[in-house]
């Protein structure tokens, strides 16, 4: 498909449905292993984000993500705001001034975007946090021929999974260590919920 | 006289309120910013506080940055990149409290930044926090 300016803000909306239907879920997750405000953090933001891209009109996508990292950065708060802004401030910049931005152009773009979250962080893969999520999926959208909305979040859950079994060594669940393990991680399932929701936009996506 | 700037970030507005307070009791001259909490007092850390309290603090001789956990370190390093500041700035491995305490003593008796980091890093192994 063809990323329009509306497809972002679609993106942006499924996922804010879907953060605030299991914003308790991902407190419980985060007064698991952390201090309990992943929920109300991503909850806050996100509404922010849907309340504000509703008000603006934009000229290109570069653009809306631009304004989203912007807006994740002010009103997300936690580590998970800085982190996520840094990801979309590079999805912004990796589809500045192109003119058709099509599958291919975003994967690139989620490439430079984990590399983002990791730079932030000074994190790596295997350290329990959303980064766990945002490479295998990354991983998947640059190997494939063609991305299977269906098979991406399969991958994104699949990793979500994944980060139960680890050791935190990264943010508030570091301190925890042992104990650590056994919780999913809360940035994790965040993370899952955003490539749902982005797997949608691709189902549904136009091909114009 | 200038000084070298302090920037005091931590998750609570009162913690950096306080240490502020412990410090201005000996240290008045050199310029101290409190840069705690998000806008609205809750707990953690804002871009744009932090950003402001650079630009107070800063008379041209840099800015020493102290900070606590987690998403202070990454909010510090944003507000640096995103504001590109003109200020020589510079993140503080080192207790947040004592740190800053020593910092601040520091720069009181004139010294420029170098001098401050060694001196700091003198009183302080490395520790690992966030
Ligand atoms: N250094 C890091 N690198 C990558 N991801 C991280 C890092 N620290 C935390 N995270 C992710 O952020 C999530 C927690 O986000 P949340 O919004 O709860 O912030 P927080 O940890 O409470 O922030 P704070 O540091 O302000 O206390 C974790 O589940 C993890 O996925
Ligand atoms: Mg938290």
């Amino acid at each position: 498909m063809i990323w329009k300016e509306v497809d972002i803000v679609s993106w942006m909306d499924k996922t804010n449905e879907k953060i605030q239907a299991n914003k308790s879920e991902l407190t419980i997750l985060d007064r698991n292993i952390g201090d309990g405000d992943h929920g109300i953090n991503m909850s806050r933001g996100f509404q922010k984000i849907v309340d504000q891209l509703q008000e603006t009109n934009y000229s290109s996508v570069s653009a809306v993500l631009k304004d989203v990292a912007m807006l994740m950065i002010r009103h997300i708060g936690g580590a998970s705001g800085p982190l996520y802004g840094t990801a979309f401030l590079r999805l912004s910049l990796a589809t500045e001034n192109i003119q058709t931005i099509d599958t291919t152009t975003l994967a690139k773009g989620f490439h430079a975007a984990t590399a983002g979250i990791k730079q932030r962080g000074k994190a790596k893969s295997g350290e329990k946090t959303l980064i766990d999520v945002w490479s295998p999926v990354t991983k998947y959208m640059n190997d494939t021929e063609e991305i299977n909305p269906t098979k991406l979040v399969q991958v994104a859950e699949l990793a979500m999974e994944n980060t139960e079994d680890m050791l935190a060594k990264k943010g508030r669940a570091a301190y925890l260590k042992e104990r650590s393990i056994g919780h999913i991680d809360p940035g994790a399932m965040s993370s899952y919920l955003l490539f749902q929701s982005l797997a949608e936009v691709l189902e549904g996506g136009s091909t114009t | 006289m200038t000084y070298v700037g302090i920037v005091l970030v931590s998750h609570s507005e009162k913690v950096t309120d306080g240490l502020k307070e412990i410090i201005r009791e000996v240290i008045e001259d050199v310029p101290v910013e409190s840069a705690g909490g998000m806008e609205d007092g809750l707990i953690g850390t804002s871009v744009d506080k932090i950003t402001t309290a650079i630009r107070q603090a800063d008379q041209g001789r840099g800015v020493l940055i102290f900070y606590d956990l987690g998403s202070a370190k990454m909010n510090t390093d944003l507000a640096i990149e995103l504001a590109d500041l003109q200020e020589e700035v510079e993140l503080v491995e080192a207790p947040l409290i004592e740190g800053a305490y020593v910092g601040a003593v520091e720069a009181s008796i004139g010294r420029d930044m170098t001098e401050i980091l060694a001196s700091i890093h003198a009183s302080f192994p490395k520790i690992e926090i966030g």
